[in-house]
């Protein structure tokens, strides 16, 4: 038999969340390290390896010292899948990018000493692909623990995943569920990577666009949403205040 | 006895978040005891600031990936309190059944499967799989399914809850849903014996170790405080004016941690289920009394190992509690409710409630159109840092004649039984250095 590819889990600034939706696969844990070695995981492992084929990698980078532990991981991994919006898009932790990183420092920490002090030495929220090649993305904040799932399963078998590059209002419909706009909310459904199953929209709220936007093309699909309520890409985009700072549309290899 | 050695642990394992720990031993005097905490920080203070009361909720829930539940709730209560906006009392029903679920949640996970494998000498839950001890792993793995598929049920998804919003729920369970789970939660009682009996078969490998300090939680005359109370410490009793709770958790900052530190009346104080059950542990249902008598624990009880026995006491309350609320609702009849009216305005507001890590604060200042101009969290894992430097300061000198690993593996036991939760701790931090 074939040996089992080797994977490592790693995390830096987040919630650690998506891992959590790792071990919330529960019995299917156990179907999981049928086809893979997992070598390293520091939230549930205390055993370690630094000989890994795939690292999944979890979290926002900070500081120089995080820019370094990434490449340090990247020059290891033959793979590198970047899981969860923090992640992927930088995430929540990207609100912070509309003020220079030296004014948060000072709203924050006030007058406090912490120049020289490597823990402290932030630079603004980057994505990991940012700072070194991603290899593939696993989108969400948190992320959908079978696409989670899927993509492992791709990764093992040599297949490129297939990610979603609709919106969520085309889940969202499948779902049957009341548009948000005509509960007079603001969602950003319409340009949004779909993949979650249009989950919030679902439990009646609108979506965030953890996933990332789609290209403005893709849009186009819900050209009659749009029309609707009036709206274009640009105007949802403005809209987009808690995931997506600073960006334009997603770009073609996430 | 003299010897030299040092423990360098980077990032402790089966934990939320980076924490490190140093110990140096010279001439067989102890030089340095340190707990590191070495998360990147977060800021999420600066990151509330211009944004608008509704967005308070899904930002803050972002804190923390286990706890993201009990952030909703504090961040809700906050924001309601700053508003003026009263909640129905299905609404208060239904957040006490996402508590519960989030505790039963967090618990088991944390016995399971980051404290269970130092009690059964391995490094992961993983090399039990094919072992004699295949069916209680099965058993926890049940329970976690099924904490987690509650908070499913009630908040639309167990991490980063969607249904939780202000003013109420965006969708509520219907009554044949909570019947189901009012089934399952009556067989997790069973099951919930069978992992009591594993974890007491293995209980003789919890340190015996005792430290006197001061124990912070909230308690209520109603029941076992979890999603109300008021502040209550072991050496000052209770502190009833909630928005002062600066005077009771005063924190500040040490140069080799980015998460905060906090004290009272002592050094340093401890946040947690240990903390609970020390101070309201008259109040659990008998099911979970019975659970503490197996394993001889009794108020006061001073040893933060037993802090994970006093999660699996709280989860056989979170269990009965449950159940008890859902028949409430069934008895009631589940309503459909629309969420309550909000009209923006000014204000400060304070959100308290107890998560499985201990006592939790949100503080928001609101403008007249509703968007917060001022945020603080005080997160329960920043109140137990010093506690557990205070612990390691003792623990080091009683056992350092064992051989080193044995020490550090102490060390790294005791870090895990705070089940300390890093990536909240580092949220932010806006106090001078000491």
């Amino acid at each position: 038999m074939k040996q089992k590819p080797r994977v490592a889990v790693f995390d830096f600034a987040d919630c650690e969340g998506c891992e959590l939706e790792i071990a919330n696969l529960e019995e299917e844990i156990l179907d999981l390290i049928e086809i893979v070695d997992i070598v390293s995981f520091r939230e549930v492992m205390k055993e370690h390896s630094d000989t890994y084929d795939i690292a999944i990698v979890e979290g926002s980078i900070m500081r120089p010292m995080d820019e370094r532990r990434l490449r340090s991981i990247r020059s290891k991994a033959k793979i590198l899948v970047a899981l969860g919006a923090c992640a992927t898009i930088g995430g929540v932790n990207k609100i912070r990018n509309q003020w220079m990183p030296d004014e948060v420092l000072h709203e924050v920490y006030g007058n406090a000493d912490v120049k020289g002090n490597e823990l402290f030495d932030v630079f603004k929220t980057k994505a990991l692909k940012e700072v070194v090649p991603v290899d593939y993305y696993i989108h969400g904040c948190p992320i959908d623990r079978d696409e989670f799932k899927h993509v492992i399963t791709a990764l093992v078998l040599g297949k490129k995943p297939e990610i979603p590059t609709y919106p969520v209002c085309v889940e969202c419909k499948k779902n049957e569920n009341i548009c948000q706009f005509e509960l007079g909310k603001f969602c950003l459904g319409p340009i949004t990577r779909a993949g979650c199953k249009a989950i919030c929209p679902t439990h009646n709220s609108t979506c965030e666009g953890c996933r990332g936007l789609i290209k403005k093309a893709e849009a186009d699909c819900v050209k009659e949403v749009l029309e609707r309520y009036k709206l274009s890409y640009e105007d949802i985009r403005r809209r987009c205040t808690m995931y997506n700072y600073g960006r334009e549309e997603c770009s073609v290899d996430e | 006895m003299s010897k030299d050695f040092s423990i360098h642990v980077e990032h402790v394992t089966r934990v939320e978040g980076h924490g490190n720990i140093e110990v140096n031993v010279r001439a067989g005097k102890i030089e340095k005891v340190e707990w590191r905490v070495v998360e990147a920080p977060r800021f999420f203070e600066a990151m509330l600031r211009g944004q608008n009361y509704n967005e308070l909720r899904p930002i803050t829930s972002r804190i923390c990936g286990i706890c993201s539940i009990g952030h909703s709730l504090a961040s809700l209560k906050a924001t309601e309190d700053a508003l003026g906006v009263h909640i129905t009392e299905q609404t208060a029903i239904l957040r006490r059944l996402a508590i519960n679920a989030e505790n039963m949640q967090s618990h088991i996970l944390h016995i399971g499967y980051l404290v269970a494998p130092d009690l059964f000498g391995v490094g992961s839950v993983f090399p039990l799989v094919g072992t004699k001890h295949t069916d209680a792993l099965l058993t926890i793995v049940k329970l976690h399914r099924l904490a987690n598929e509650m908070s499913d049920l009630v908040c639309g998804r167990t991490i980063h809850p969607i249904r939780l919003i202000v003013g109420g729920f965006s969708m509520v369970p219907t009554e044949k849903q909570l019947l189901r789970l009012r089934e399952r939660l009556e067989e997790a009682r069973t099951l919930t014996s069978t992992v009591a009996g594993t974890v007491h078969s293995v209980a003789d490998r919890l340190p015996a170790f005792t430290r006197e300090t001061e124990y912070i939680a909230l308690s209520t005359e109603n029941e076992y405080a979890l999603y109300d109370g008021v502040i209550t410490s072991t050496d000052t009793g209770k502190h009833p004016d909630y928005k002062e709770y600066q005077s009771i958790m005063k924190e500040y900052v040490v140069p080799h941690s980015t998460a905060k530190y906090a004290k009272h009346a002592r050094d340093s104080y401890m946040v947690g289920a240990l903390a609970r059950f020390n101070l309201n542990s008259s109040q659990l249902h008998p099911a979970a009394k019975e659970v503490a008598s197996m394993f001889g624990l009794k108020p006061m009880n001073y040893n933060p190992f037993m802090n994970t026995i006093a999660q699996l006491v709280e989860f056989a309350h979170n269990i009965e509690d449950s159940l008890h609320w859902i028949d409430v609702l069934l008895e009631n009849g589940v309503r459909d409710e629309k969420p309550a009216k909000i009209k923006p305005k000014a204000g400060r507001g304070v959100g308290i409630v107890e998560v499985p890590r201990g006592i939790l604060v949100h503080d928001y200042t609101l403008n007249s159109k509703g968007y917060c101009t001022k945020a603080n969290c005080i997160i329960p894992t920043n109140q137990n840092h010093a506690n557990i430097q205070k612990d390691m300061e003792q623990l080091v000198p009683e056992i350092l004649s064992r051989p080193e690993k044995e020490i550090e593996l102490t060390l790294e036991m005791l870090v895990r039984a705070y089940d300390p939760c890093i990536s909240c701790s580092t949220h932010y931090l806006d106090v001078t250095f000491v």
